[in-house]
């Protein structure tokens, strides 16, 4: 009866498992509109017509978002990536697959028949572990736009040139070159027939070497990832649940008493913030120190930048939680309201599942999170052993959030100030 | 003495404790709070009497600054209410039990000391002071939610004490609680009269502003309708009539007619008359037996507030 009352809080109810749901469904439903794309920068050391013509091939890619130069600042055009730029930049986690075609590579670009002794340099695949797919992808890629250039046309032009240039191939030569040309054939004819094709980069037609940049000696990827990420979508219902005592004080004329005291509204608002700072803080902390204790997270070593990105993610998950609180007239709807805001954001910010699974638009959705900046701040301390100074960005970010989150919440709160 | 005049203070110098002027506040179309003005004395019990919905908690509120008024003004010794200086002075004793449930008695009133800025050998004295007013000793360390009806009431009035304020407002602080309870409450605001404390307590029990308060102040319809100690406002409606309640027995219509014919009024069945002497009951029990009427009960009695209000309203107290 009292649900039936409050409107707002049986609207919620029904809207926020039908909003969720649709989130898993854009996420996991393959919607065709909304492909996953993987960001690759391309670096051609070798400017070959080969190199070029893989490079086009795989800019055809629609799956692929291929660089060649970091963003443009102040309007100058910035230089190509090189191989050291491309690998901080993978480092840095602005990207999470660089490849890079290093000089000479063009002069023996495809080893055929599994010919693992291909001489020349090979690709350089450098990657992040912490997203497992893009390099997965990248390398399986290569593999098609060596298959879709018609290897074995080449192959056959090749041999033609080759034996009108050496004046014939001997008999033994020739059964030679059949017989790679025959598993060449077969190895169409099994693709053709819908065969799972290798994902071993290194075993395909083009040969690549790859290697994770980030993280070589870490455990997992996933601790630190989702030490951040589940502790953020926590402190969110503990802010908002704390917050809501705001709530239970104007319900009960507690509110209007403490009102009637020394303390303002801006004073009371900024006490409730800094209380919910701390134990948000305070719970961000228990579960490193169990990540820490129980999976190695490397705390010691990074506690300052833990301290930096903590302490900024409390309070913006705290100003979030007073702004839910000042909108919501009803515990009830407080609790409808934060559930539904909680489990998008979280959803889209990366807490539940990675956000390189997402597609792109969902991708670029997660920045408008707590979440997302959060574990981006916290993967950088954690996983890419940044110094605090690259956190400038992720800590701006929150902390800006909080800043109007605040600003918001103190504003809708004058409806308790006075009557 | 009317509504608008003005006091005259023994300590001629320092500011009164109360003085609201011209006071309205309109919540959209209801005028809540209809020009207002009064005066409170250093020491003195000011009652509001009224129905509920007369205007008093809003008068209350209005004092405390959690209002904004309309137009008029309001100052506490000197000071604008809701101005610092004025929320120092003023203790508020609101309606609602508004404690935290989950806090013991001790933990509400070191709460709310804090958000007063107390610290110190002072506050714990003070805290140790309301408990014992509040008769909480024993149960000062039990959560509030735990405690009874009563308890919590004495514990709400404490925590609006806990400051210790120059000028106390009770907004109805025996609402819902048993006889035993209420009398306690009476025991505690007389303690804080033999210390000199100036208070304002509203109500919409006659019997508490009788006994309670030095004068009192008739609330309708967000007006003071009279204001005055209890004796001057019985006799500025009465002067020295007294009343006649009497029980007739009768068909309904006649007896209206009757009762209407002699200048009374019929109450729940029961008529009331005011005469000048009592000599005119004779006159009133004639008259009913010419008029085939059966006299069941009859009673003399003074006019008390309760009869000022119907007399100044035309209602009861508790319409």
């Amino acid at each position: 009866m009292a649900l039936r009352r409050d409107r707002p809080a049986l609207a919620l109810s029904f809207i926020l498992p039908v909003t969720f749901f649709s989130i898993f469904a854009v996420v996991f439903g393959g919607r065709h509109d909304s492909v996953p794309r993987i960001s690759v920068i391309f670096v051609d050391e070798d400017k070959s017509q080969a190199s070029r013509q893989l490079v086009q091939s795989l800019q055809r890619e629609g799956s692929l978002e291929v660089s060649t130069k970091p963003p443009s600042k102040d309007n100058a055009a910035p230089p190509d990536y090189t191989a050291v730029t491309a690998e901080a930049a993978v480092k840095a986690g602005d990207i999470s697959v660089a490849l890079i075609i290093p000089r000479g590579w063009g002069a023996n670009p495809i080893s055929l028949g599994h010919d693992q002794s291909q001489s020349g340099p090979k690709l350089q695949l450098l990657y992040d572990a912490s997203d497992a797919i893009a390099p997965q992808m990248v390398g399986g890629l290569l593999q098609k736009a060596a298959m879709t250039g018609m290897p074995l046309t080449m192959a056959e032009q090749g041999i033609r040139y080759t034996s009108g240039f050496i004046g014939g191939l001997t008999p033994e030569q020739q059964a030679r070159m059949d017989a790679n040309l025959a598993q060449l054939r077969h190895l169409e004819s099994d693709e053709a027939a819908g065969a799972a094709p290798t994902n071993s980069a290194s075993g395909g037609l083009i040969a690549v070497q790859t290697r994770s940049v980030v993280g070589e000696n870490k455990r997992s990827p996933m601790i630190s990832y989702y030490a951040a990420a589940i502790g953020v979508m926590f402190l969110l219902f503990t802010a908002s649940g704390s917050s809501g005592a705001l709530l239970d004080e104007a319900e009960s004329g507690t509110l209007d008493r403490v009102l009637s005291s020394r303390i303002t509204m801006t004073g009371l608002l900024a006490g409730k913030l800094l209380f919910n700072t701390l134990l948000a803080f305070t719970q961000l902390a228990v579960m490193f120190l169990w990540a820490w204790a129980v999976y190695h997270l490397d705390l010691p070593s990074h506690i300052l930048g833990f301290l930096v990105m903590g302490l900024s993610t409390a309070v913006a998950v705290a100003s979030l939680g007073m702004l839910l609180a000042s909108l919501c007239h009803t515990r009830a709807q407080l609790g409808a309201v934060s559930t539904l805001v909680i489990l998008i954001m979280s959803s889209i910010g990366g807490s539940m599942f990675p956000r390189f699974l997402m597609p792109q638009s969902m991708q670029k959705a997660g920045l408008f999170t707590i979440n997302a900046w959060a574990i981006d701040g916290f993967t950088k301390v954690f996983w890419r052993d940044l110094p605090v100074t690259a956190l400038w960005q992720q800590v701006s970010v929150l902390l800006a959030i909080a800043i109007v989150f605040f600003s918001l919440a103190r504003r809708i709160a004058r409806r308790w100030e006075y009557a | 003495m009317s509504a608008n005049s003005k006091l005259a203070d023994p300590t001629a110098n320092s500011p009164l404790p109360l003085e609201v002027d011209a006071l309205v506040k309109r919540f959209g179309q209801v005028v809540a709070v209809d020009s207002i003005s009064l005066q409170l004395r250093s020491g003195e019990c000011l009652g509001l009497l009224g129905p509920n919905g007369a205007g008093k908690s809003t008068l209350i509120r209005a004092i405390a600054g959690r209002v904004i008024l309309d137009s008029g003004r309001v100052s506490v010794f000197g000071s604008a209410a809701g101005s610092p200086a004025a929320r120092a002075a003023l203790g508020w004793v609101p309606q609602d039990l508004a404690l935290y449930p989950r806090l013991s008695a001790t933990e509400n009133l070191r709460s709310f000391g804090r958000y007063y800025g107390l610290a110190g050998d002072k506050f714990e004295q003070s805290i140790v002071w309301c408990l014992k007013w509040a008769a909480l000793e024993d149960r000062a360390g039990d959560l509030t939610r735990n405690l009874s009806g009563g308890m919590k009431r004495r514990l709400n009035m404490a925590a609006g004490l806990i400051h210790q304020p120059r000028l106390v407002l009770m907004d109805e602080p025996t609402v819902g609680v048993d006889p035993q309870s209420r009398n306690r409450i009476f025991e505690m605001i007389a303690a804080l009269r033999a210390q000199g404390m100036t208070i304002i307590y509203t109500t919409h029990y006659m019997e508490e502003a009788e006994r309670l308060c030095d004068r009192i102040a008739i609330v309708d319809h967000g007006r003071i309708i009279a204001l005055d100690t209890r004796d001057a406002l019985i006799h500025n409606s009465f002067a020295s009539r007294s009343q006649v309640i009497a029980r007739l027995e009768g068909p309904a219509e006649k007896v209206g007619e009757w009762v209407a014919g002699r200048g009374g009024r019929l109450v729940d069945s029961t008529a009331e008359f005011t005469i000048e002497r009592p000599t005119e009951v004779a006159g009133l029990l004639e008259g009913a037996a010419e008029a085939g009427l059966e006299l069941i009960d009859l009673s003399l009695r003074r006019p008390n507030l309760e009869s000022v209000f119907l007399h100044l309203t035309g209602r009861e107290l508790r319409d």
